[in-house]
């Protein structure tokens, strides 16, 4: 078994890519892949953890956070697909009528 | 650990070794001959028209979310159907049964929902 | 973690089905009688936040936990589920004729209203952190979809991707902080993590620390706290104000239940680590959420920050972390859903081209005009400047009270001035409304179910003030809980 550290820091890099990912890239489609991706870092933590302190508690949680994002990603890709269907154009990075 | 591993390393040796053989093979035996029919999509069958830049409905796209709901709840089915028989064994087998019914029950609904307002007509 | 099963453990969730049941029968008389449920669906769903009520106050002064310890029904938590509630209703009450106008999908609106009602009570009584993702996912997935859901205004799909995005990318970042801690603490149940605490080993566990700052920052984001506030504006002016009122109301409230579980009661051992970073948060959201507010033009952003602001306040609560913060905060929710739904139905009745007329400008004269309803906007906007007599004075005395029993003295100085801050755009909205009139007045339309909305919640604004004791009986069996 390899040690848990290895794991852990996967799942850190994982979870600060995508951080990175949803603060930097302006593509409402990439910002979700990349929140996507934090989530998984966490199921990565979790799974570790889980195995590590020999308990079952963590892959648990596993599922729930992957039916989590599958209703996110049902959700999510509804509104970006409604936006979508009333714009010609599909360039998404010019959403900015309300100055934030 | 390290004679799992040397297996893994015999059956990727492997894997990658039928695949460079039999593409060398077929490379020194076939014949070379670009142009005509050779370019199209598909050699044989459909006939490809348009560009693949095309927007679908979002029909097929609010389709695919059903199924993909669907999908995923079948990950809590699978937990449920392992710890019956120990609920079963405990007194609580209603009580599972009646979990699950619940559970199926509200995407039964959704599913209905679904149906009612058309998403699974297919035109 | 064995979850011992118990078929009594339902009988904690009772509002919570009554919801899920009437979001049913809502979709279904949708989905087979689509005329019937365009009149019928508000109706069906107060009767139905009316059923949630009565079941939670039955509920109180009789603590349950249940699903092994995964749901607890403490006294904190009925008095926030009816913040909640209350808001919900008002909201409903608010949107009868609101969604006719603007031509929503009635059945579609009312469920979701409701399945995110659903997410916020089960927010409130979650004892699990777990537990406190899954249900702020449930209230906001919910939330998004109203908040995009007038469809063909693009302002309206802007705020729900916008809500979208920083919403999941908030709750991905608590979920994270969450397998932090489960990986210090080996467990995620909030009173396993209490026990945990009292070892020396885990207290100073950087592991912990740093799950502990994420969890802090994703429940930051949902009760709008700076600096994770900037979608606030952005999603209250986009989304349809219905929606808006809705959800200043119930997510805060349930994302500030979540925090105190969470920060007093799970760790309040780890207090002296966490102060510092709530004292800053909540310094910064009441000095920003104030200051900014009084550059705003438009009524709905000048809400939004007016939301974030008290955010602030109910924040020095939660950082005194004593008896008569933990008593405040209910107090404070409450209070805050009457008078910020009641300034929010105000809004909904000032109309131009059949859209709100959001500018303050479109308040000019509003006086001469409909007094009462006047009268009533002058009175929320007193309420949230928190200037007797209404709940809003009585809610901030209460939090700085709290304040000065913890010693804060500087957070407490820092409050007063935002609040002497506040009045000026606050009173600035009254002292328009007695301005001359416009040439081109806006429509104002007061159907019955929005003047009964607005009479009910200023009503409730003046009885607070009046009678706190009525809820300060109810707020100490709260405190016991410390």
């Amino acid at each position: 078994m390899l040690p848990a550290h290895y794991y852990l820091m996967l799942s850190a890099v994982l979870f600060t890519t995508g951080t990175l990912g949803v603060l930097i890239r302006r593509n409402p489609i990439i910002m979700f892949m990349s929140i996507e991706l934090m989530l998984n870092a966490a199921n990565l933590a979790f799974i570790t953890f889980s195995r590590y302190q020999r308990s079952l508690d963590g892959h648990i949680f596993v599922f729930i956070i992957m039916t989590v994002a599958a209703a996110e990603v049902a959700v999510g890709l509804g509104i970006i697909i409604s936006i979508f269907r009333t714009r010609t154009d599909i360039n998404i990075d010019d959403l900015n009528i309300m100055k934030g | 650990m390290a004679s799992d591993y040397t297996w893994v390393l015999i059956f990727l040796l492997v894997g990658v070794g039928f695949a460079v053989v039999s593409l060398l093979a077929s490379w020194a035996v076939r014949p070379y001959d670009p142009g005509g029919q050779k370019r199209r999509t598909y050699e044989c069958g459909e006939m490809p028209k348009g560009s693949a830049w095309v927007q679908l409905r979002p029909g097929y796209y609010i389709y695919m979310l059903v199924f993909v709901i669907f999908d995923v709840e079948v990950l809590f089915i699978f937990p449920w159907a392992l710890a019956l028989r120990n609920m079963k064994s405990a007194g609580l087998g209603a009580l599972a049964i009646a979990d699950m019914v619940i559970f199926v029950g509200v995407l039964a609904i959704g599913l209905v929902y679904a149906w009612k307002k058309g998403v699974l007509r297919w035109e | 973690m064995r979850i011992p099963v118990d078929p009594s453990d339902w009988l904690i969730l009772i509002p919570e089905f009554i919801l899920l049941g009437t979001a049913i029968a809502i979709l279904m008389i949708d989905a087979f009688a689509k005329a019937a449920s365009d009149r019928s669906s508000p109706w069906i769903s107060l009767a139905g936040t009316a059923g949630a009520i009565v079941a939670a106050v039955f509920l109180w002064g009789n603590p349950l936990s249940g699903f092994g310890g995964m749901i607890v029904n403490d006294d904190f938590g009925v008095l926030v589920s009816t913040a909640i509630l209350t808001g919900t209703a008002l909201a409903v009450l608010i949107s009868v004729d609101y969604v006719r106008r603007e031509e929503l999908p009635a059945g579609e609106y009312y469920a979701l209203i409701l399945l995110s009602t659903i997410g916020m009570l089960l927010m409130v009584s979650s004892a699990n952190l777990i537990m406190i993702f899954l249900s702020l996912e449930v209230l906001s997935i919910a939330l998004y979809v109203l908040t995009g859901f007038a469809r063909m205004r693009p302002r309206s799909q802007e705020a729900g991707m916008k809500y979208f995005l920083l919403g999941s990318f908030s709750a991905a970042i608590l979920v994270y902080g969450v397998a932090l801690i489960y990986g210090a603490t080996g467990t995620v149940d909030l009173q396993s993590i209490a026990d945990e605490l009292i070892s020396p080993g885990v207290l100073g566990n950087p592991v912990l620390l740093a799950g502990a700052g994420l969890v802090l920052v994703g429940l930051g984001f949902k009760v709008a706290a700076v600096p994770f506030q900037m979608w606030t504006p952005d999603v209250y002016e986009g989304a349809p104000s219905t929606v808006a009122a809705f959800m200043s109301i119930g997510s805060k409230a349930a994302a500030f239940a979540a925090l105190v579980r969470v920060l007093i009661f799970a760790m309040g051992g780890l207090r002296p680590e966490w102060l510092a970073a709530v004292w800053v948060i909540a310094a910064l959201t009441m000095t920003v959420g104030n200051l900014v507010a009084i550059a705003q033009d438009n009524i709905k952003r000048m809400l939004a920050y007016s939301s974030i602001a008290h955010a602030g306040y109910i924040l020095v609560a939660v950082a005194a972390a004593n008896r008569l913060g933990l008593q405040s905060i209910p107090f404070y929710l409450i209070a805050y859903a009457f008078m910020n739904l009641g300034a929010w139905a105000v809004v909904t009745a000032v109309t131009r081209k059949g859209e709100e007329a959001v500018g303050l400008s479109d308040y000019s004269g509003l006086f001469w005009s409909h007094p009462v309803l006047a009268g009533s906007m002058g009175l929320f906007m007193f309420a949230l400047a928190g200037i007797p007599p209404t709940a809003g004075f009585t809610a901030k005395i209460y939090v700085f009270m709290a304040a000065v029993a913890a010693d804060m003295i500087g957070l407490l100085i820092i409050a007063i001035v935002t609040t002497i801050i506040s009045a000026y755009f606050y009173l600035r909205v009254t002292v328009i409304m007695f301005m001359e009139r416009p040439a081109e007045p806006p429509v104002v339309t007061v159907p019955t179910p929005l003047a009964v909305a607005i009479a009910v919640a200023a009503a409730g604004t003046i009885w607070l003030f009046l009678f706190p004791g009525v809820t300060q009986s109810f707020t100490d069996t709260v405190a016991r809980l410390l």
